[in-house]
């Protein structure tokens, strides 16, 4: 506890570090996803290949995408840009299934309903498509939030700060306390942005909680 | 008047849905197509609002080839009801009557305002406005589709099986209710039905229609009880088994009316 008071500042400063470096590829990885599989949800022909796609990306282990990437991309090795890419890029391919799932959720009759009544292609997608596939996308964004926050600290290990660099620091000084901290640290934020998806959906989809408390009458 | 002319339909699966279709539809009339499953009455209603493209032939709005309107105006200017209502279910009542109003670029106070307005025509409570779809009853859901259909004032009404999904109540009032307001608005409405009493109550031409959407008889609900055209519609509307048939019986001084079993259905007029 001592320790935590001391190194306070220190400490608030990974916490704002680690949640920069999570909520960058959440929103980035959920951009790029949504059409993506948008048009997987589509092309039912294409949707495995494309899905396989995302599943490959997941399985590369982060470590090495961290030492790589800068080969790739011309960055420094310290370079924050390299996990944000990296986290980015697990993001979108965790989301891409999701996304694609969450369109598919769509019921066919409003979409029929919704072209029959005169929306164009592009209205039907933002009035009516992203809208109803709210529920599943949310339920996406809140798995690859969770598991974003947890793989930011692993950029710790190539030098990018974040709580995670209290789990390095505390293992090579063999100092428990600091590691715990830095556990309790990525719960919190976990917990956090959890709880503002949670929020954010209810403000944005009214209608679920109306049609969750009266049930449907015939 | 919508012109259907030479139309046919193969599905891209190879069902050949429609067959060399050709009618005319009559302007402030109800046209029914009646038939069982799969007779293509659903194909037919659907390609007057570019829902569903002929393989070939041709559908005339007032002359106008439908082929050449760009097919999301020319869907604005049709009101369109469905079977299970087809409500977006993230919109409240109000906002899902104003949907093409709002589409259409009209002002949200006009569209609400207007909205408003033809919720009271179709007997729905004002109170219901700010209510989310799934909150309504399967009748009251219905009523918002007639309503969304009518309240650009369109002058065709597709109605595609309105009132197939809800209990036969609910049926015999909404019926009533069209009969009402068809009296009041004279759209060219087209109704799609596999009920032939539905089809005979609310058409004023009726389309019975056989597999490939071959015209088993078209008329008046009286010529096809009069004079119908072959076994296939004597079997269709009942009349083969006795169900059209009714007979007077004098009763206590009073004409009554009895059905083919004897059972009796109403009092004569004197």
């Amino acid at each position: 506890m001592t320790w935590f008071l001391d190194n306070f500042a220190y400490v608030w400063e990974l916490t704002v570090k680690h949640l920069v470096l999570s909520v960058i590829p959440l929103v980035v990885g959920f951009v790029v996803a949504l059409p993506i599989g948008w048009f997987a949800s589509r092309h039912r022909r294409l949707r495995g290949s494309v899905l396989s796609v995302g599943s490959l990306i997941y399985t590369i282990p982060s470590l090495p995408l961290f030492l790589v990437l800068p080969s790739i991309m011309g960055t420094k090795i310290l370079d924050p840009l390299n996990v944000i890419v990296a986290l980015s890029l697990y993001a979108a391919a965790v989301m891409v299934r999701s996304a694609s799932d969450a369109f598919d959720s769509v019921p066919a009759e409003v979409l029929d309903a919704s072209k029959a009544t005169g929306f164009s292609e592009a209205r039907s997608f933002f009035r009516v498509q992203l809208p109803l596939a709210g529920p599943v996308l949310l339920a996406g964004l809140r798995v690859v939030s969770v598991s974003t926050v947890s793989l930011v600290s692993i950029g710790a290990l190539v030098g990018v700060s974040s709580l995670g660099s209290l789990f390095t620091d505390g293992s090579r000084r063999d100092f428990g306390t600091e590691i715990i901290i830095g556990i309790i640290g990525v719960v919190l934020i976990a917990l956090v942005l959890d709880t503002l998806l949670v929020l954010a959906a209810r403000l944005l989809m009214p209608w679920r909680s109306v049609v969750r408390s009266s049930g449907r009458s015939v | 008047m919508i012109e259907f002319t030479s139309v046919s339909k193969t599905f891209p699966d190879g069902t050949q849905a429609v067959e060399d279709f050709s009618l005319v539809l009559p302007s402030r009339t109800t046209t029914v197509f009646v038939g069982s499953s799969g007779c293509g009455k659903t194909t037919l209603l659907r390609m007057v609002n570019r829902m569903v493209e002929p393989t070939s032939g041709s559908i005339a709005i007032d002359d106008a080839d439908i082929a050449s309107r760009n097919p999301v105006e020319l869907r604005r200017s049709i009101g369109y009801v469905m079977q299970h209502a087809g409500l977006l279910p993230h919109r409240k009542v109000i906002d899902n009557v104003a949907t093409v109003l709002l589409l259409n670029g009209v002002p949200k106070k006009e569209a609400h305002r207007r909205s408003a307005e033809m919720m009271e025509i179709v007997g729905l409570d004002p109170s219901l406005a700010g209510r989310y779809p799934s909150q309504l009853s399967g009748g009251q859901q219905q009523r918002v589709g007639v309503a969304r259909g009518l309240v650009t004032d369109p002058n065709i009404l597709l109605m595609d099986e309105p009132f197939g999904a809800v209990d036969p109540i609910v049926r015999a009032e909404l019926q009533q209710e069209l009969l009402r307001l068809q009296r009041d608005l004279d759209k060219t409405i087209v109704f799609v039905t596999h009920d032939i009493d539905e089809a005979f109550l609310l058409g004023d031409q009726v389309v019975i229609l056989q597999k490939g959407g071959r015209i088993a008889q078209v008329g008046s609900p009286a010529d096809i009880l009069a004079k119908p055209a072959n076994d296939f519609v004597r079997n269709f509307v009942g009349l083969d088994r006795g169900k059209r048939t009714l007979r007077i019986q004098q009763h206590e001084g009073r004409s009554i009316v009895v059905d083919e079993t004897g059972k009796a259905t109403g009092v004569l007029a004197e």
